[in-house]
């Protein structure tokens, strides 16, 4: 099925999840990134269980942040 | 070396000031060709720790910045906060934190109101990582 990620097409199997997904792109420091599907955020928690499907949207956010001190 | 137009510089020293006393932040767009990055966008964002001493970026904000970037044709090229009470440079936590070594990390200090410092780093490393100051051009 293709499913968009990161504004890019791309064609992946049916049934894939999140945390596959993750996987099979490369991501970096998985444990510090928020995943939003057609715009809603999946709780972190919920990435081995959420299920892609045909036509999503998916972007990956490196949490940003830090401190002065 | 990394280029802020003086415009866009003012932009971010005004929304630190409006946000003392607390923290605050935002992303950096533009252009990069190897080490030479252009900032051609500054977005200001929520810091929702709203905090003197830490910053997050709302993520909401943070996606809706991306896809902006992505309409415009530009590039992320890293984040910028304010240090409202100590100097420009990354703390312990800003390294901590840094998770890209090929953004550029802008850190503003108000420590003195009448003199604003802002300077860009590189977080490269691990345990530790080190920070690396880049050159900064800001021009009218």
């Amino acid at each position: 099925m293709i499913i968009t990620v990161a504004g890019e097409k791309k064609e992946v199997k049916d049934g894939i999840t999140v945390s596959e997904l993750i996987e099979q792109e490369k991501v970096e420091t998985p444990q510090y990134v928020t995943v939003s599907i057609n715009e809603e955020f999946v709780e972190s928690g919920s990435f081995d269980t959420t299920v892609l499907k045909e036509s999503d949207n998916v972007e990956f956010l490196y949490f940003m942040g830090g401190g002065s001190r | 070396m990394i280029t802020l137009k003086k415009s866009d510089f003012e932009k971010m020293l005004a929304h630190a000031e409006k946000e003392l006393p607390n923290e605050a932040c935002g992303l950096i767009a533009g252009t990069a060709n190897g080490e030479d990055k252009v900032i051609k966008e500054v977005y200001l964002l929520t810091n929702i720790d709203k905090s003197n001493e830490h910053f997050s970026l709302d993520p909401k904000e943070q996606l809706a910045a991306i896809k902006d970037m992505r309409a415009k044709g530009i590039s992320p090229l890293g984040n910028w906060h304010s240090h409202p009470e100590s100097p420009s440079r990354p703390s312990d936590e800003d390294k901590r934190l840094a998770f890209d070594s090929k953004a550029s990390y802008m850190i503003l200090s108000l420590m003195d109101r009448e003199a604003p410092v802002l300077n860009s780093f590189k977080i490269t490393g691990e345990d530790p990582k080190t920070s690396e100051k880049e050159q900064l051009i800001i021009e009218d």
